[in-house]
């Protein structure tokens, strides 16, 4: 509601602008791909503060779905759920269930960090450690016990290729991951992720702080690794949503006045194309046309 | 003509006026200040320099120290130096790995906790204990039981050393952007695994220097082990476990209430030797930190 709204082609030529996009739209009903998530009744709190609440929606394997809506709406929060990134902050809680797989998230003998193995994450700011280029790649299948130095180096080589930065890091792979442009770091995220060959990808906002060029890149990479990963992406930009997203989540902020309360809700989800082609909610067709932040 | 006659230039001069001169008065108290401070820190060095480099001869590094009413240039420092090089490296392996954990545990595990605030404090505390305090308390906790020996002064130093170490690596471990803790957890690590080998690499720059400085300043320490290394030895215990032992800041301050010429010298050199080690200390110190820092950009 309060930020700047993303450069969205003006209402008439919307429907084009969603009809345009590269990724073939698919069919909402069962033709789908099995399904990885299954949001039962979501809420999530911060110690007393609820910050999403009622969420239920699936999520289908190998396709793109990306998250819209304004700040405080409860994406990042709801996105941080599937990989239990959220028992880091101290006093979060959910109530309701995320299952992945038929096996519920939030079990009692579930592990989180077997849980991340699985399930990788993309963060907004790209955060490479401060290590080499090749040790950041490397870092995780080391964590999973890889020590083998040549299998090592296959690894690092083809999570670098996925990610497309393979061709401007392979004479460098000895200086620090800190030393390469916003993009590239944020590639080196990406590869550093899959390097460990998760089943799901979860992306944060990966390109907010990227120029419209290596923003273009990361979302080629999207649309190359949707074949084998399930990805969820959190974005403000619904160009972004309509480019990459087979389907579309819009979460809208509840806000309650005697408790001077925000909560994040889930309004609509669906297909892409029918959520910005023919969204059935108002708040929904206010978002994605602009008239509403 | 870019500017059109009839336009006044701009005029961007600094106006004269109080504003001005306030500025020039603060600069000259600030280049002021910075002479006050450098005097006494020129003065000392070039003090120790003149008067210590002509006890330094020969074999002033390696003799034994002879009976203060030796002239100049007779016996040397090696038993203070070889007590100093041992006490010192024993205090850092007791207070260094300990300090460390501990400010892991503050930063990483405690969270705030009343345990980790309760350590906080007192290491705050403790920072702020005179010396001569924890050499009092190492005769009162061992000394008394087992004996003068390097290790007690070990032992001194190294209470004296444990807040700084632990100060340090806390502020250092605290400087660590969540943002890679995060990155590490989303790949899978445990919790260990994350402090081990992302946030442990990422501060140990920091956290080596601020070591080396707790080590340099334990170096120069005489009040923590004057009753706990007894010190009066003219030849070097090896045995940092067992027996008397000497370090270089009580020999100066021995010789230095000598009044013969000759112990006075030795004092000199011996000072001179100290403000060496330190020095040697700081450097080791910048060029450590410089190496891990290699991939922090």
């Amino acid at each position: 509601m309060d930020e700047p709204l993303p450069n969205v082609a003006a209402k008439t030529e919307l429907p084009k602008l969603a009809v345009a996009r590269s990724a073939a739209p698919r069919d909402d009903s069962g033709a789908a791909g099995n399904l990885i998530f299954d949001v039962r009744d979501v809420s999530i709190y911060y110690g007393s503060f609820k910050a999403v609440t009622g969420v239920t929606m699936p999520i289908h394997e190998n396709e793109i779905t990306a998250f819209i809506g304004s700040s405080g709406s409860g994406k990042s929060t709801m996105l941080r759920s599937f990989n239990r990134m959220n028992d880091l902050v101290p006093g979060s809680r959910l109530e309701g269930d995320v299952s992945y797989r038929g096996e519920s998230l939030y079990g009692r003998d579930v592990s989180a960090t077997a849980v991340r193995r699985r399930i990788g994450m993309v963060f907004q700011k790209p955060n490479p450690f401060p290590k080499s280029i090749y040790d950041n790649v490397a870092y995780g299948p080391r964590i999973n016990g890889i020590r083998n130095k040549a299998k090592l180096d296959e690894i690092v080589e083809n999570s670098l290729r996925k990610a497309a930065l393979w061709e401007e890091v392979r004479s460098r792979l000895n200086t620090s991951g800190l030393s390469l442009s916003g993009g590239q770091a944020q590639r080196l995220c990406i590869a550093r992720t899959i390097a460990v060959e998760p089943d799901v990808v979860l992306m944060d906002e990966p390109a907010s702080a990227l120029d419209p060029i290596a923003t273009g890149a990361i979302e080629d990479l999207m649309r190359e690794l949707r074949s084998k990963y399930t990805i969820v992406i959190v974005t403000h930009n619904m160009q972004q949503a309509t480019r990459v997203s087979d389907r579309t989540a819009f979460f809208s902020v509840l806000v309650n006045e005697e408790s001077d309360t925000r909560t994040g809700v889930l309004v609509e989800h669906g297909t892409t194309q029918q959520i910005f082609e023919d969204p059935q909610d108002s708040r929904t067709q206010a978002y994605v046309t602009g008239r509403m932040g | 003509m870019a500017v059109a006659p009839q336009q006044q230039r701009a005029d961007l001069r600094e106006p004269a006026g109080w504003r001005r001169t306030k500025n020039r008065i603060a600069t000259v108290l600030m280049v002021l200040s910075f002479v006050v401070v450098i005097i006494p820190l020129g003065f000392v060095l070039y003090t120790t320099i003149a008067k210590g480099a002509s006890a330094i001869t020969g074999s002033f590094l390696t003799s034994p120290i002879p009976s203060v009413v030796e002239p100049v240039n007779v016996g040397g420092i090696w038993p203070a130096i070889l007590g100093t090089l041992e006490i010192t490296a024993l205090a850092t392996v007791i207070a260094v790995p300990l300090g460390v954990l501990g400010a892991v545990y503050l930063n990483e595990y405690g969270g705030n906790n009343w345990l980790s605030r309760f350590i906080g404090f007192m290491a705050d505390v403790m920072t702020g204990v005179p010396s001569i305090i924890m050499g009092l308390f190492i005769y009162s906790i061992w000394v008394l039981h087992f004996g003068y020996s390097g290790l007690a002064g070990a032992l001194a130093l190294g209470a004296l050393m444990l807040p700084i170490v632990i100060r340090s690596s806390y502020e250092m471990l605290r400087l660590v952007p969540d943002s890679l803790r995060q990155g590490s957890y989303a790949l899978g690590a445990s919790k260990s695994r994350v402090t081990l080998t992302v946030v442990l690499p990422a501060a140990v720059g920091g956290i080596v220097s601020g070591a080396l400085l707790a080590v340099a300043r334990a170096a120069g320490e005489t009040a923590p082990l004057l009753f706990v290394i007894l010190g009066g030895l003219t030849t070097g215990n090896a045995n940092v476990f067992h027996g008397a032992n000497i370090a270089l800041p009580m020999l100066i301050f021995q010789n230095a209430s000598s009044p013969y010429p000759g112990a006075q010298a030795r004092g000199w050199g011996a000072a001179l030797t100290l403000i060496a080690i330190a020095f040697i200390l700081m450097i080791a110190a910048r060029v450590v930190t410089a190496r891990f820092a290699r991939y922090a950009r």
